[in-house]
């Protein structure tokens, strides 16, 4: 019994990873119609400017505020200097594109600072509070868990309450109607790509004090559940993101722990398969494509 | 019909008359002599390039001609790879006949993965096939750990291999194979572009719900594209294998898959020859970069600037050159522009979400 | 080879996810190779170290090997790196005869000298590791629960091996693929199993993430750790504030350790590191490193002028070679294993230290003996400057 209490836990804390992981997707793509391979290593890059000011300052906060800062700042930065000038005539363009950049940033991160894994120190606890002998969450969990909703719960409040989520949506959606009414659609695209790659940042620098440590490929699995997560649950539905992350996290936690760790992608196949085989679009997708 | 070939277009260079295929032909001889000019280095740097030939050329028609976009293709090389060496291991010293049941067995082996996965693949469009090949080239590898004891895990298997016949050196022989098998790949390829398959593919992937009006099935098309792509990249893996003498998971890491993808794109989605300029482009980029770091000695340069290298050449050719390379030639010899209007058209249904 | 010149390459992966740690090593070599040269040279030839960068892939090890016999024409393989990475190329360099000298791996495939008679073991095998590591059990933990955590692949088999030559069948047994850094499921495994000793054969990372993973499920038993992945530093680091969990980890090692400011060798190789090497981070990566470019340096110089592919492969036969190791070197015809011993480490407080004799055994089931390790300095040497 323990043992599943706490597998389910330490799905939970992981999927909320793969979940926030996720949103950065499919904000880019509801944004900008592609998916952004890239989404991995700006985080790391994101991560080490973090842990850099970290160390420098002594203040883990510090870092971390720098971490989502420089996520927005990477973010526009792509979109408005690489991406902008991608010919749109192939979104497998922005794809190969996307992929050179994780190259270059990946590269140039060892370059600076080197190919070894730097210690990524989790700001609180990650021993696990015990009830009655069974292992719970630690501190660090609940610490992951708030800020997945937190940012969840703002991003929601972004897109349905605000103005500018309105235009964002709308740039999205039908960019050229947009245009018409005054929207400024390529400043809402670059405001797109800046949120997705600030909660990339933090979905990276909740990650990483949970794995081996700082290092320019530290993302690359992540990216990997992240992004089956986000097919999983539908690449148009944030909610789909949040919910695809949580039960890649768990059925990864579960067949690990039951069946072994060699298993567990396997699992997440089969899962994936079933699941677009009756929903071609992921388990929220708005509509159904009616295919022969 | 006739509906339907109006729908397709010829693009200038695409392999789909006559023409394409006597080129194929006329390229053995030339390898041939290369085999017999190049220094033993460049010549294994040739197979190389042959085995990558094999899979591009499958996995350009599979996202050029028909739109899938397949991010699993190292796993299919992977399936490919381990199948002839677990036949090699089994049969070999038995004569150079071995070799050939162990390549075609890499070849139905990969088919039959590449069915399965077709099948399952074959609503999907856009991301959602690309997430799905994402998961089978993760899970591929993985398969090593989970039998280990046939596949031994993270650390692989030799491949026992004959030595060459008569005097023949290694990387000759093994260039030989790889053209051999690439060029028989090309050939079967451009047959099959050139005929109503290739019709049906550029159809379903240019307009779905036309080709269906007009008869296509666009199910047995998707799953029939898969499985010669599937086929192709089999044949590849097992050269890589004979090539490298071993097979391991970490030879055919996610990285693989997206690096062939990258080829495909920079050589020119959708044309054999494209295939042929990614499959250059897969072995010489990596080692021009490489030569261009050398002098630097400083210990973190070394292996990181290579690839920084590697990044910003894609980066600026894509910029450049988005149609490819294959693209920049075609306009050279025909000072004409490539058909703007098809190509758009194909690639945004590449990744639309299908709203109804 | 020319009269003024040899040139050497290796494989190494200095980019990519297993390269923490590694990719400091060749460099460090080359710093010692400089440092010699700078006095001279071996017998007037200066030399060279070409160090080529595979990713921990064996498909571009093939690449990268090939380019150096057949292009650079090195005169030899110098440590290799990888057991799956180096076993895809035993077959070429038997093949163009080319010496692959002191591979950088535990594994016992180096030591098949009627296969492979150019290739040579550098690392102890892990079998060997096993072994003395679970005599140290055997003698200080007796009657406790001892389970085991390993790689899934030689490493973690060869010490798993030679484990349970001398304990019998370990009690519960665990295995990670370096692929997957999540060892939560594994190390509740053992948990649940009631491990009181917990043996590791792990890279550094898997030490800490095991480590730090058995303390957050409340899980704290003996650890005892391969010489691969018990650094004291680089564990430390990985764990951050969790570092005192390290307290009391046993380990065992055969080279001298970074943190012993009174080994004339490490004085030595401090001088070089910060002279040729950048003065990059001083850590037990580049000692190692040196190590290696010591024993070669040796190898050529047991040689003598008259240089030559099968002259050199027949000195490292003839071994007698001292080294900055404590252990014995078992390089003769019939055995080109390597180092062939350890002495046990142990981490009191911040500080990890050699206690206790050293042991030596072999791959079979012979016993461990233990003696008194002693080291030939530097300046003993007839053949270092």
């Amino acid at each position: 019994m323990d043992r599943f209490v706490f597998l389910t836990f330490d799905g939970l804390s992981r999927g909320a990873v793969y979940a926030a992981f996720a949103l950065a997707l499919v904000l880019i793509w509801r944004a900008a119609r592609i998916v952004n391979f890239a989404q991995g290593a700006m985080a790391v890059a994101t991560a080490y400017a973090g842990y850099s000011v970290a160390a420098a300052t002594g203040s883990y906060w510090l870092g971390f505020a720098v971490a989502l800062v420089a996520g927005l700042v990477l973010g526009a930065a792509v979109e408005r200097l690489v991406m902008r000038f991608v010919d749109h005539s192939s979104p497998l363009n922005q794809v190969v594109v996307a992929l050179g950049l994780v190259l270059v940033i990946q590269a140039v991160l060892g370059m600076i600072y080197g190919n070894e894994y730097r210690p990524a120190a989790a700001p609180v606890s990650r021993e696990a509070f015990t009830a009655g002998g069974i292992a719970l969450l630690s501190r660090f969990d609940l610490f992951v868990f708030g800020s997945v909703a937190a940012v969840v719960a703002l991003l929601v409040l972004l897109f349905t309450r605000t103005d500018v989520g309105l235009r964002m949506r709308a740039a999205a959606f039908a960019p050229d109607v947009s245009r018409l009414l005054g929207v400024n659609v390529g400043g809402m695209l670059t405001l797109g790509w800046a949120l997705a790659s600030a909660v990339g940042s933090l979905a990276g620098m909740l990650v990483l004090p949970t794995e081996l440590g700082l290092h320019p490929n530290a993302m690359d699995i992540v990216f990997v559940s992240s992004f089956t997560a986000a097919v999983l649950g539908g690449l148009d539905s944030p909610v789909g993101a949040v919910a695809g992350g949580l039960i890649v996290g768990l059925l990864l936690s579960y067949v690990s722990g039951y069946f072994g760790a060699t298993v567990a992608p396997m699992a997440v196949l089969i899962l994936l398969v079933v699941v677009l085989l009756g929903r071609p679009g992921g388990l929220f997708a708005k509509s159904t494509a009616r295919t022969a | 019909m006739t509906a339907v070939r109006e729908r397709v277009p010829t693009r200038a260079g695409e392999v789909v008359r006559g023409r394409g295929r006597l080129w194929i032909l006329a390229a053995a001889p030339l390898i041939l002599a290369l085999t017999y000019i190049l220094p033993p280095f460049r010549t294994y740097q040739l197979a190389t390039v042959g085995a990558y030939l094999c899979v591009t050329a499958g996995l350009t028609v599979l996202t050029g001609l028909n739109g899938q976009l397949s991010l699993g293709h190292g796993a299919l090389m992977a399936t490919g790879a381990y199948t002839l060496a677990l036949s090699q291991n089994a049969l070999a010293g038995r004569g150079q006949w071995t070799l050939a049941v162990s390549a075609a067995a890499a070849v139905v082996v990969s088919t039959a993965v590449g069915a399965v996965v077709g099948l399952a693949a074959a609503r999907l469009r856009g991301p959602y096939l690309a997430g799905l090949t994402l998961a089978v080239a993760v899970v591929v590898p993985s398969i090593t750990s989970t039998f280990d004891g046939t596949f031994n895990s993270d650390q692989g298997l030799s491949v026992a291999l004959d030595p060459p016949p008569g005097y023949i050196p290694v990387e000759r022989w093994q260039a030989w194979l790889c053209w051999a098998g690439a060029l028989i790949t090309l050939l079967l390829l451009a047959n099959l572009i050139r005929g109503r398959f290739g019709r049906n593919l550029r159809a379903v992937r240019d307009d779905e719900a036309a080709a269906r009006l007009a008869g296509i099935s666009v199910a047995r098309t998707q799953v029939m594209a898969f499985v010669v792509s599937a086929a192709c990249a089999g044949l590849g893996g097992a050269l890589f294998a004979v090539l490298a003498q071993s097979v391991s998971p970490g030879a055919f890491p996610l990285a693989l898959s997206l690096f062939l993808l990258m080829a495909v794109v920079i050589g020119g989605l959708g044309s054999l020859a494209g295939a042929l300029w990614g499959a250059l482009l897969l072995v010489a980029l990596p080692a021009l970069a490489n030569s261009v770091t050398d002098r630097f000695n400083a210990p973190r340069l070394e292996g990181n600037l290579p690839l920084a290298v590697f990044g910003v050449v894609l980066v600026i050719v894509m910029l450049a050159a988005p149609g490819g390379i294959a693209s920049l030639t075609r306009r050279v010899r025909n000072e004409t522009h490539p058909d703007r209007a098809s190509r758009s058209r194909f690639s945004r249904r590449l990744f639309r979400q299908r709203r109804q | 080879m020319t009269d003024t010149e040899i040139l050497v390459g290796t494989h190494m992966p200095l980019t990519g996810p297993a390269a923490a740690g590694y990719s400091k090593i060749a460099p460090a070599t080359r710093a010692y190779f400089e440092h010699v040269n700078a006095a001279g040279g071996v017998y007037g030839r200066k030399i060279s170290y070409k160090i080529m960068d595979d990713t921990y892939n064996p498909a571009t090890t093939q690449q990268v090997v090939r380019e150096l016999v057949l292009q650079d024409k090195v005169f030899a393989i110098l440590n290799g790196l990888g057991t799956p990475t180096h076993t895809g190329v035993l077959d070429f360099l038997k093949t163009n005869r080319v010496p692959d000298l002191f591979v950088a791996s535990g594994s016992r495939s180096w030591n098949q000298p009627e296969k492979y008679p150019g290739t040579f073991g550098f690392n102890p095998d892990y079998t060997v590791e096993g072994k003395i590591l679970a005599s140290y059990v055997q003698r200080e933990q007796k009657g406790q629960k001892v389970c085991f955590l390993g790689q899934d692949d030689d490493f973690g088999r060869d010490s798993l091996a030679g484990i349970e030559k001398i304990l019998g069948p370990v009690a519960a047994k665990q295995t990670y693929v370096t692929s997957n850094p999540n060892v939560g499921p594994q190390m509740g495994a053992l948990k649940q199993a009631g491990c009181q000793v917990v043996m590791l054969a792990t890279i550094p990372g898997f030490t800490a993430l095991s480590i730090g993973t058995a303390a957050k499920i409340g899980f704290k038993p003996k650890f005892v750790v391969s010489n691969v992945g018990a650094d004291y530093d680089t564990l430390a680091k990985q764990l951050g504030a969790a570092a005192p969990l390290l307290d009391g980890l046993v380990a065992a090692n055969y080279l001298p350790a970074s943190n012993d400011a009174n080994d004339p060798w490490i004085t030595l190789f401090k001088q070089i590191n910060t002279k040729y090497n950048g003065n990059a981070a001083f850590d037990n990566n580049i000692v190692y490193g040196m190590s290696v470019a010591v024993l070669f340096v040796e190898a050529l110089k047991a040689t003598g002028k008259d240089l030559t592919r099968e002259s050199l492969i027949a000195a490292v036969e003839r071994g007698g070679f001292k080294g900055p190791s404590i252990a014995p070197l078992r390089f003769s015809k019939t055995d080109h294993s390597g180092y062939a011993g350890e002495q046990l480490s142990k981490v009191t407080g911040t500080t990890q230290a050699y206690f206790g004799d050293a042991y030596s055994t072999d791959d079979g089931d012979g016993p461990v003996k233990a003696y008194t390790p002693t080291v030939v300095p530097p300046a003993a040497l007839p053949t270092q400057k």
